[in-house]
């Protein structure tokens, strides 16, 4: 049997958090009652002119920057021509030979393995209406409010060998545009939609199969998902000596299936043409300058940042950096003087724990980062144990505050008395003497045992690493 | 640069018109009259002349994101031959 290369190519579409919609004033606020953003140059009415939005053009630019491409100086907009109700004007004003970036690329890793996917360009358009569609057959219902929505295309090159690459990827690109704050790049919502090319050819081959194209891929796990269904699928008509069509497909999430939309016969000729009502854009060097400088810091940079400054492991790093506002986080608990490694692991382990197990948003919580810094020095002061850290920890979530007066106030200072851990160590020792006993056996963990019931004894307060001492020295001695 | 038949039927399908066998006929030499007509610009040298995209000498119209409010619904819908629920109703599109 053959062996073959999957070879993918991603498109994915992100509209951007701007006030107003691209052309016009109306508001591009997410889930409004139908039809009640739209005005006449949404709705397409003769003698209406589109002018530009700003904002939408630099977040492209940003857009652009954050993923390496080079700015054109001269862009301008173009039209798609097609007919589709959830087009009013018949055209979508977008962006064919000159876009706003070129050239750019990003690092994904699977497998451990690093790996630069090209992005062939990235350009500005503007969004379509929604259509539902009615069961009972009696037509669609189109509701504009999105039509005129800014919105960005990355094309990537054909550079993605495997339905996982295709899904790091799209988890790259939305966590890029994510820090640039262009996008809130929610997939449920619709912000952030992909769309797949896909082709087979023999491994070793240098020419590309023929391709097809899959649309309504909503979320991660469906990206890769409908892009291993259709791996297998052209692998088995190849195998089996047939042709693939090229064609589109919509994946069908509930049955786990593609369905033919359209063959390439029937495709849509957009007979592009330069939008005569908008006039050339152009991108002097202080204008990108000035853009380039509202970029955050990127994640890969900031990952490698805590692993060179912090000595934090590329786990941690990762964990961390995964969106933004984390991270943003993360850097001022540090900044607030404390340890870093173990603002990492109170970062990661408790303060993510959290908002997972609880399915809450940072800005739900109570919790700040000088807050969290001043019991994180707590602990390394020796005044709480990490035990109570814990506890002073889900206090600052939940209620917020000082961890030094909660610590106070609720008496749980570590007992870092020497004379009074001795007594409740020989009463906890005298009770148990098996334990005594198994530990001289060697059995280590009995130890753990009694350090335990001491912690107990003291409701979580005694210092652990004394306790330790103290049961040793009576033990030994 | 003569226009088909063939180009005037993919032109009117994409268009959505549906042309009687006269009128495609009609059309195809209609359509070759203003090409003719418009090949006159061909008798211009435009070797020293740039490319543009828009006659006006103008760049970077923008402005700033700023909302403002929309037409009201019931006016948005004014002219939709049909609606419903505050939508456009439209013939059935499932098909792309």
């Amino acid at each position: 049997m053959t062996r073959f290369e999957t070879v993918i190519g991603l498109e994915v579409h992100a509209e951007l958090s701007t006030e107003s919609k691209i052309f016009c004033g109306c508001s591009t606020e997410f889930g409004a009652p139908p039809n009640t953003h739209t005005c006449p140059i949404c709705l397409g009415h003769p003698g209406t002119l589109p002018v530009l939005n700003r904002r939408a053009v630099e977040f492209a630019m940003k857009a652009a920057l954050a993923l390496n491409c080079k700015i054109a100086e001269v862009s301008k907009f173009d039209r798609k021509n097609y007919f589709y109700p959830d087009l009013p004007k018949a055209y979508q004003i977008s962006q064919y030979d000159q876009p706003i970036g070129q050239n750019g690329w990003i690092e994904i890793e699977v497998g451990g393995e690093k790996k630069r996917i090209g992005i062939t360009r990235v350009h500005l358009e503007e969004d379509a209406g929604k259509l539902n569609h009615s069961e009972n057959g009696d037509g669609s219902l189109v509701d504009y409010n999105r039509v005129g929505v800014p919105l960005i295309e990355i094309v990537s090159e054909p550079d993605m060998r495997s339905p996982e690459e295709g899904r790091a990827y799209l988890e790259k690109l939305k966590q890029i545009l994510q820090y640039t704050g262009v996008s809130d790049v929610k997939m449920e919502e619709g912000s952030l939609r992909c769309d797949a090319n896909i082709s087979l050819r023999p491994a070793g081959s240098r020419e590309f199969g023929t391709k097809t194209e899959m649309k309504n891929l909503n979320s991660f796990r469906n990206v890769e998902r409908a892009l291993k269904y259709e791996e297998e699928r052209q692998a088995r008509v190849l195998s089996e000596g047939g042709t693939i069509v090229q064609q589109t497909m919509r994946w069908l999430e509930n049955e786990n299936r593609t369905k033919v939309m359209r063959s390439k016969e029937e495709a849509h000729d957009y007979r592009y043409f330069p939008e005569p009502d908008l006039v050339q854009l152009q991108i002097d060097r202080s204008w990108k300058e000035e853009v380039k400088k509202s970029l955050p810091e990127l994640p890969d940079a900031r990952r490698e940042r805590y692993m060179k400054e912090f000595g934090l492991s590329a786990y941690d790093a990762d964990l961390l950096t995964a969106t933004k506002k984390i991270a943003d986080f993360y850097d001022q608990v540090a900044a607030e003087g404390a340890d870093p490694k173990s603002a990492a692991n109170w970062v990661s382990s408790e303060l993510l724990g959290y908002l997972n197990n609880q399915d809450r948003e940072l800005e739900d919580t109570r919790i700040t980062p000088s807050s969290l810094a001043s019991m994180i020095q707590l602990i390394e002061k020796g005044t709480i144990s990490s035990k109570i850290g814990k506890k002073v920890f889900k206090e600052l979530v939940e209620n917020g505050g000082d961890p030094a007066k909660i610590v106070e106030e609720k008496g749980w200072v570590q007992i870092s008395d020497e004379g009074k851990l001795k007594e409740i160590v020989t009463e906890v020792v005298e009770a148990n003497p098996q334990s005594v006993e198994d530990y001289k056996n060697g059995k280590d963990r009995a130890l753990g045992f009694l350090v335990g019931q001491v912690m107990k004894a003291t409701k979580g307060k005694a210092n652990p690493q004394m306790v330790n001492r103290l049961i040793l020295e009576r033990i030994n001695g | 640069m003569a226009i088909s038949k063939d180009q005037v039927e993919h032109v009117a399908k994409l268009a959505r018109l549906n042309l009687t066998e006269e009128e495609a006929k009609v059309y195809t030499e209609q359509l070759n009259d203003i090409l003719k007509f418009a090949e006159k610009l061909n008798e211009l040298d435009t070797e020293d002349v740039e490319p543009t995209s828009h006659v006006r000498p103008m760049a970077n119209v923008l402005r700033e994101d700023k909302s403002r409010p929309s037409l009201d619904r019931e006016k948005a819908l004014l002219n939709a031959p049909e609606k419903k629920d505050g939508m456009f109703r439209v013939p059935d599109v499932f098909e792309e």
